[in-house]
């Protein structure tokens, strides 16, 4: 009932959108294989409504499938591929960790990866209190004593957060098994963990911390970012610091497998298109997201090249059989 | 901070912003009152309408949402025994045992004076303590919280009649138990999942508490066959005589105060508060052997703190960003597509959206008691529907509030294995609430216990380095042993 509701719902509000000439695609479905209100969701929704507002598609509709860390909506998408031409289904990094973590059996591969829209890029954080200035004292205290540094994340053992931070001590010469990485419920329970000040250092997206650094309650120290953020000018990266570590945790759209090439290029087009939109740059703003774009066969190649990457890391790690 | 609060009453009390509070509150009531919808729900169904409003009456309307949700929560807790959401499971313990002696009228009446009553104490000590709260949510860190967890199971542990300790210590357990199955958070690894994609996000409270309440009721409603006479008369009344809110008023007054301090702290939220404070009254309650059969404060002291703790779990979404529960990061979620970002600077920045969400409360409050009162009479008449439509109805509810959540086939076949098992169990006198009780609290005492021993390095000396984990330890320790003293005490 939620579903046909919001559909609904979804579909009144966006009933005032104009049409444009170049109509590629009629409607979108975005199927979102998470809970409402999370990272997902929230990309999903907010580039169906700058799809709407700019007239590049007439209806646009939600559904939220969560469940089996996103396996349960991914294995559902290609048993009912062939009824599912118009849905685009969002992913990001997790997804690629979690098939390699063999959460759920499907990959990246047995979707098709139309493109990749945004990004958010790690981040490292300490208490404004905290007696580290910059990256490099925080590592200087690791190799010291890999204990005395409680890293708290906003996910499982293993997850982004997780290896993020334990590849950069790894580059910095420490042993990246020794991290003592403090898992909590989200990333805001972790930003309360720094706060409270029963963590030392917060492993963490850069747009759930970005708030906390311009109020000055945290500082963030080193972004993973491969230059410094047109948005976020002040923020250094790690690798200025002198530490090669580049992340970027994409968000992305696929489509069911099975359906002709020219609807695939019709997607991308519509994908590529509402990126320039003021619509999105406005959704964009607010959310405080960077743009990745990267399409079709380069998106395909990039989710191999992390792939590759994050699994080389994961078993070095442990994480990894 | 008076300026702050007229500002924000001079938005909410314009006849837009005050419609869309009465429609947030009217809309969140129904959508509370289906069994399998809370407050999550209605807020994610409402949030595409908001798009366009301006954020402050995007806020309003949700804020309007959410309170009427709760409230609407409470009722089908109270008059089917179906708790939809974890905060309103205290509240069945009580209210529904009144509702079927044959006074639902009654029962209801309270939780709205109660919901009214807490929210609106809530409300006000948000406002007089509202520079000290931030420091308050960020005082507790992962051993507090793994020990007020533990204060709290203690606290409602003796659930059961006399003699019955040990099958509620039992099922107490047994509720650990079933909170462990799914993702480990501390190590990422599936834990009793036997390969099953169902089971990695772990067992859903919602279809723990139908099966457990709801469904499990409805089968021995059956089995036991005896159709109990209700009067009609007694079954609309809502009138509270000077006795009964002699009694409940200090139960409001204790649990608003505790409901909202702990729904200030980000781990905590208002399913804690209403055990805790249901755990509290039983405890000090010179009547306590009446709890659990349809004791007026045990009704009104969860029904408190739930709306209490709402109220506060907006301090630290608005001050910190940080949301405690699953309906305030939904919350966030919206506040952020409206283009703000919660944090220290909203309070500066855009005191206007600030100070109507708390404007927003009080009117909220009043609107839900007003709606409310004169529609209770007819809510409560849904116990006088003959049984042989009623029980089939709590069912399909039961069965639909659960698949609509989930969409997922699995989901309701355990929802009907577990119904079974709970009534055998029931048939031989295993109290269900521990059970859903241990389960509830389970997961968040277990990360919050295994961050605090990895924090300390395996130590377990964080259990007396702060001052607020021992007063805590002390405080568990003293509500343990202080029974068995008084029964070694009273033998000599």
């Amino acid at each position: 009932m939620i579903r046909i509701l919001s559909v609904l719902l979804a579909g009144l509000i966006t009933f005032s959108g104009n049409v444009s000439a170049e109509t590629l695609l009629e409607d979108v479905h975005f199927l979102i294989p998470a809970g409402p209100g999370g990272g997902w969701d929230g990309t999903a929704r907010g580039v169906g409504e700058a799809m709407v507002k700019s007239g590049l598609i007439t209806d646009v509709s939600y559904e939220n499938l969560s469940g089996g860390g996103g396996g349960r909506a991914i294995a559902k998408f290609i048993e009912t591929a062939p009824r599912q031409k118009n849905t685009l289904l969002i992913g990001s990094t997790p997804l690629v960790v979690r098939s390699l973590q063999q959460i759920f059996p499907q990959s990246f591969r047995d979707l098709k990866p139309i493109a990749s829209v945004i990004a958010d890029y790690g981040c490292f954080a300490v208490h404004k209190d905290s007696p580290f200035l910059n990256w490099q004292d925080v590592v200087n205290e690791y190799l010291k004593s890999p204990q005395s540094i409680k890293v708290a994340g906003g996910s499982v053992r293993g997850s982004t957060d997780h290896f993020v931070i334990a590849n950069a001590f790894k580059l910095a010469g420490g042993k990246p098994r020794d991290v003592v990485y403090i898992p909590y419920d989200g990333g805001g329970k972790a930003m309360a963990g720094l706060l409270t000040g029963e963590t030392q250092v917060l492993s963490t997206g850069l747009s759930e911390a970005l708030e906390m650094h311009r109020a000055g309650e945290i500082r963030i120290l080193a972004i993973t970012a491969e230059s410094r953020l047109p948005d976020t000018p002040s923020l250094p990266t790690l690798k200025e610091q002198g530490f090669d570590l580049r992340f970027a945790n994409w968000r992305g759209f696929f489509a069911a497998p099975g359906h002709p090439d020219a609807h695939y290029d019709d997607m991308a087009h519509t994908l590529a298109s509402v990126i320039n939109t003021q619509a999105f740059y406005v959704v964009r703003a607010r959310n405080g997201w960077a743009t990745l774009h990267i399409e079709k066969d380069q998106f395909y190649q990039f989710l191999e090249q992390q792939e590759a990457e994050i699994g080389t890391l994961m078993r070095e790690l442990g994480f990894l059989r | 901070m008076f300026d702050g609060l007229i500002l924000g009453f001079s938005t909410v009390l314009s006849g837009h912003n005050l419609l869309l509070v009465l429609a947030g509150c009217a809309a969140g009531t129904i959508i509370g009152m289906l069994p399998g919808l809370g407050p999550i729900s209605a807020i994610a169904l409402m949030i595409p309408v908001t798009y366009g409003f301006d954020p402050a009456s995007g806020m309003i309307l949700l804020a309007g949402v959410y309170y009427g949700a709760i409230f609407g929560g409470s009722t089908s807790s109270i008059l089917i025994n179906a708790p939809g959401v974890a905060g309103t499971v205290a509240t069945s313990f009580d209210g529904y045992p009144l509702a079927k002696s044959g006074q639902p009228g009654k029962a209801l009446a309270i939780a709205a004076y109660a919901s009214f009553a807490g929210g609106t104490l809530a409300a006000i000590l948000l406002v007089v303590a509202a520079p000290y709260l931030a420091s308050w949510s960020l005082s507790f860190q992962s051993a507090d919280y793994f020990m007020l967890m533990l204060l709290g199971l203690c606290l409602v542990s003796a659930f059961s009649s006399k003699g019955e300790y040990l099958k509620a210590l039992l099922m107490t357990c047994f509720g650990l138990a079933l909170s462990t199955v799914g993702t480990d958070l501390t190590s990422g690894i599936q834990r009793f999942t036997f390969g099953r994609m169902d089971l990695i996000d772990g067992i859903s409270f919602l279809l723990l508490a139908m099966g457990t309440f709801a469904m499990s009721e409805a089968i021995l409603m059956v089995l036991r066959g005896h159709d109990s006479k209700i009067d009609d008369l007694k079954t609309s009344s809502i009138k509270l005589c000077r006795d009964e809110v002699k009694t409940i008023a200090p139960v409001i007054a204790r649990s608003s105060i505790i409901g909202f301090f702990i729904g200030v702290l980000p781990g905590a939220g208002a399913t804690i508060a209403s055990f805790l404070s249901y755990g509290l009254e039983k405890n000090i309650a010179k009547d306590s052997y009446q709890f659990g059969k349809g004791s007026l404060k045990g009704l009104a002291a969860p029904e408190t703190a739930n709306n209490a703790a709402c109220t506060g779990s907006f301090v630290p979404l608005l001050t910190l960003g940080i949301p405690g529960s699953g309906t305030t990061a939904i919350l966030l979620g919206a506040l952020i597509a409206y283009g703000i970002q919660p944090g220290p600077r909203l309070f500066v920045d855009k005191p206007e959206i600030f100070w109507a969400v708390i404007a927003s409360m009080y009117v909220g409050n009043v609107f839900l008691l007003v709606l409310n009162l004169p529609l209770i009479p007819y809510i409560a008449r849904v116990l006088t529907i003959p049984r042989t439509i009623l029980i089939p109805s709590i069912m399909f509810f039961a069965l639909m509030g659960v698949y609509l959540v989930s969409f997922n086939t699995f989901d309701i076949q355990m929802l009907v294995i577990i119904a079974v098992c709970a009534v055998a169990l029931r048939l031989f006198g295993y109290p269900m609430a521990p059970l859903l009780l241990g389960f509830i609290l389970g997961g968040i005492l277990e990360d919050n216990l295994r961050r605090a021993i990895a924090l300390a390095d395996g130590q377990w000396s964080f259990l007396w380095e702060r001052p607020v984990t021992l007063a805590l330890v002390i405080l568990t320790t003293l509500v343990v042993v202080g029974p068995l003293l008084k029964y070694v005490l009273k033998r000599r």
